[in-house]
């Protein structure tokens, strides 16, 4: 499985990790069997819960006070960590092992110039005092950053989102770290700025023999970088192996789930839409020519006026999906709520119906918010704490005068049986239900008035992709059955092509590209386009998967699949 | 595609919630305070770090984080006993507070005086005891004032926001720079003496803690996806302000609530002391104070007890508001 002994740089034998609460022990990772080579690239993979974060941080050192290693031992560089005080496991981070932590947002100290941060790590190797700055802008220029003696003077915050990972990723280089362990380094990212920055790491990795360790949820993302993947479902080891072998020939039935369940992997690689051919219907909502300033606050010489949005034009059809995918700032956002009457646009129309609502106040709204709701995007923030499952989503009938207690009661019943959750959820509370059944809950809320049109704001972008595959799922089943249309908005392609009928691609604060979603994927004319559905993770063995047979009767089992994956979630 | 079954696959049910802090250990905090904002406190006390209420718990098995810290046990013990023997002072002594008896004058503690007595013989523990009502009452009433105008004018703040926020913060900012005691002796001898004036002239120095709390609060939870939600739902401001807002936004002022009876009983005891409180022969703890100043050579307990009676329930109150703090955190 990897080469000699000696020349591993981690190997983790039969190592279990726990947690301690109120006086049980909970196992995180169980007998987990793990041995990294040097200049070898391994991902680990798995969902929330699989133990994936714990092994990392077990490796570095990092587990939390209630964290204890049960059984098993860590070796790092030969040495024996299991046991060992904070010197020697201080010895080992940044020089030995280095960490490129999950959040670029938070990863950073904001009130430090980032020379600074990485000065610290590159002064812990023992470098001469005076030869510093040179190497922190050494490392800065080869951690990809552009202009590397500015970027070392400026402060975090002046850095956008893949800039900080990048200089994250300096500061895990600069110790000359033997292994890198890189904790969901991109989840955070455009795809396009994830593919170049993963492609950097790779090249990093390759041109200094460093060994790299991949944490990740994607199992793309691990097809596409690593030499070897291992798969983790609640603290075990599923399977392992290279990753050709695991997405063409995966043997056991949790891989093959999700690989099944990834928009990006089922179809041997290439994304499919969803939905082929599309039957002409009316237009519900209309954006036209919409264009939105925002203003901004006084620089010397900068542009006093934002464009967020130039010139859009959109248009829902009842009962289908509009999709509107772009990269973070491209305007997404502002364009749903523009249409939702949450935001005025600086010129042109909204049109629901074909009744201008522009102009319209919230009063003049409300009563016609009873025909569009919103989805948010995060579940954990989109529930009052407070409130019962049952509160939550007859909050809106409430709102409107809908019937009484008891009609309402049996509304939400009948809601609770739409979304799949069990009647007898009506009494729990936010904090007592997953992320995927939170937003069930959240999507009942959004459908107790029978609108028509439901706006989803990223709705699975924070689930675990088996529970995004099943929201998707459920939302297409909740479309075909109340005809509801949907105005989608999504920075992934590939679910997107899940959901959507017809797609328009922002760029910028303009639609670069739209039409149907089988034109548009299948024969995208715009280079940006091009760009957006070539970064989609898991393409390494795009060709060989169209290629090989595929194991027949994977869709037709879906109740044999553990779902369990948020079992571990407590 | 078989939708149909993965729609009917329901991620697995996470596990429920661990007891919860909450409901029991509030229980006696809330006995503890007779007020309004003491029963307010009741709902602050359901609060989980998320915010859920608990209900599938019994009440002792939620009292667990309280009951396993002493020194919140004893402190609530204190409390609880104060409050009670300041109502019904006639159970935990049988002497008059105003009974003088010459022969027995300036007699050191005992088992028959637990405190000892004064210059004209009457019993230092029921004195302090009885006093304890007038202290009890004003500031009950000064936190009550103080946390109904504070909410009010931080909801308002917060809420609203623009010019309306920056007037009325500026204008708890200068309140904020005037040093408590002062403002209240202004206070008090604008309106004269009493219970009443007292809790007035000490709420209008602590409002202005509550109505930045509240603000800040308000603040956050205005942000929230689920206020959003609500107003995408069609909901009122007036909906959500109560049903949204308000609930998720009073845990912390709560907490500084109980946090300011120790500095309302402070600031009480002072103005007493400075002869601001009740008229003699009516005892209240600053006016002990004071009155055995005379005798500290020779018999310091008339200082002292009453002093110590008083740093006691005001240490009481504060371990009481930061063991609260804690777990609800």
């Amino acid at each position: 499985m990897s080469a000699g002994a000696g020349a591993n740089i981690v190997e983790l034998s039969g190592l279990s990790v726990g947690y301690r609460r109120r006086g049980r022990t909970t196992l995180a990772v169980d007998s987990l069997d793990l041995a990294i080579a040097s200049g070898e690239t391994v991902a680990v993979v798995g969902e929330s819960g699989s133990g994936k974060t714990t092994t990392a941080n077990a490796i570095l050192g990092l587990l939390p006070a209630n964290g204890q290693i049960t059984a098993g031992s860590i070796r790092v560089a030969g040495t024996d960590i299991t046991a060992a005080g904070e010197r020697t496991l201080r010895a080992i981070r940044g020089t030995v092992v280095g960490l490129v932590p999950q959040d670029p947002m938070v990863g950073l100290n904001p009130t430090m110039r980032i020379g600074g941060q990485v000065a610290e790590s590159v002064r812990r190797r023992g470098v001469d005092k005076r030869l510093v700055p040179a190497e922190v802008v050494e490392v800065l220029e080869r951690a990809g950053l552009d202009n590397p003696v500015l970027r070392a003077r400026q402060y975090p915050h002046e850095l956008s989102g893949g800039m900080r990972q990048r200089v994250l990723i300096a500061i895990a280089l600069a110790g000359h770290p033997r292994l890198i362990v890189a904790d969901e380094p991109t989840s955070a990212l455009d795809v396009t700025v994830q593919r170049t920055i993963l492609d950097h790491l790779g090249r990093l990795v390759t041109e200094t023999g460093t060994s790299l360790l991949i944490i990740t949820h994607d199992l793309g993302v691990a097809a596409d970088r690593a030499d070897r993947v291992i798969v983790m479902q609640n603290g075990r080891v599923v399977e392992r192996g290279d990753p050709e072998s695991i997405l063409l020939a995966s043997s056991d039935p949790y891989t093959r789930h999700l690989i099944e369940v990834a928009p990006a992997l089922s179809h041997s690689g290439h994304v499919v839409p969803r939905f082929t051919e599309v039957d002409p219907a009316p237009e519900i909502l209309r954006l036209e020519a919409v264009s939105k300033d925002f203003r901004l606050p006084r620089t010397s010489g900068g542009d006093r006026v934002f464009r967020a949005l130039e010139d859009v034009t959109l248009s829902v059809r009842a009962g289908q999906t509009l999709g509107l995918v772009g990269e973070s700032g491209s305007g997404k956002t502002t364009a749903l709520r523009i249409a939702m009457g949450l935001d005025k646009p600086t010129s042109g129309r909204v049109l629901l119906d074909g009744k201008d609502i522009t102009s319209a106040g919230w009063s003049e709204l409300r009563p016609l918010r009873r025909r569009f709701q919103l989805v948010h995007q995060n579940p954990y923030s989109s529930l009052d704490p407070r409130f019962s499952v049952e509160e939550s989503i007859a909050e809106p009938l409430v709102s409107f005068r809908v019937g009484n207690r008891a009609s309402r009661s049996a509304r939400v019943r009948e809601l609770l049986d739409q979304v799949a959750l069990p009647v007898d959820f009506r009494e729990r509370r936010p904090s007592e239900l997953s992320g995927g059944q939170r937003q069930r809950v959240a999507i009942a809320r959004a459908l107790a008035l029978g609108p028509e049109l439901v706006f989803l704001d990223e709705p699975v972008s924070a689930l675990d992709v088996s529970v995004q595959d099943q929201i998707l799922g459920l939302l297409t089943g909740l479309q075909r059955e109340l005809g509801v249309s949907y105005f989608f908005i999504s920075h992934d392609l590939a679910v997107v092509a899940q959901l959507s009928h017809e797609v328009a691609v922002l760029r910028r604060g303009r639609v670069v590209e739209s039409g149907s979603t089988a034109a548009v994927f299948a024969a995208p004319e715009q280079e940006h386009t091009r760009e957006l559905l070539g970064a989609i993770p898991g393409q390494r063995f795009a060709a060989a998967l169209a290629a090989a047979p595929r194991p027949e009767g994977i869709r037709s089992e879906p109740d044999g699949i553990p779902a369990g994956s948020e079992e571990l979630r407590s | 595609m078989s939708e149909n079954t993965l729609i009917r696959g329901p991620e697995q049910v996470a596990p429920a919630v661990p007891p919860d802090p909450a409901a029991g250990g509030v229980v006696s905090v809330a006995v503890s305070e007779p007020t309004q904002a003491g029963a307010a406190d009741v709902r602050s006390g359901e609060r989980h770090p998320e915010g859920e209420r608990v209900r599938r718990f019994g009440p002792l098995e939620a009292a667990g984080p309280f009951l396993r810290r002493p020194g919140f046990v004893l402190a609530a013990l204190f409390v609880v006993f104060v409050l009670v023997s300041g109502l019904l002072p006639g159970l935990f002594t049988s002497y008059d507070p105003t009974a003088t008896a010459p022969a027995e004058k300036l007699r050191g503690p005992s088992l028959d005086h637990l405190f000892g007595t004064d210059e004209l013989g009457r019993d230092l523990f029921s004195r302090v005891l009885h006093g304890s009502t007038l202290t009890i009452k004003a500031t009950g009433g000064a936190v009550l004032i103080a946390v109904v105008v504070g909410l009010a004018l931080g909801v308002v703040a917060g809420f609203l926001g623009g010019w309306i926020d920056s007037l009325l913060m500026r204008t708890v900012d200068v309140a904020l720079a005037l040093p408590l005691l002062l403002l209240a002796l202004a206070i008090v001898t604008a309106l004269g003496f009493g219970t009443l004036p007292v809790a007035i002239a000490v709420s209008v120095g602590i409002m202005p803690g509550f109505a930045r709390t509240t603000r800040a609060e308000v603040f956050r939870v205005k942000g929230q996806a689920y206020v959003e939600a609500a107003r995408t739902g069609g909901a009122s401001w007036i909906r959500v302000m109560w049903r949204h807002i308000l609930p998720n936004s009073w845990g912390p002022v709560m907490v500084l609530a109980i946090l300011d009876f120790g500095t309302a009983v402070l600031s009480i005891s002072s103005l007493s002391f400075l002869g601001f409180g009740a008229a003699p022969p009516a005892a209240e703890w600053g006016t002990l104070i004071s009155g055995g100043r005379n005798y500290l050579i020779t018999s310091p307990w008339l200082s002292l007890l009453p002093g110590l009676f008083v740093a006691l329930v005001v240490f009481s109150l504060n371990h009481v508001a930061r063991t609260l703090e804690e777990v609800q955190r």
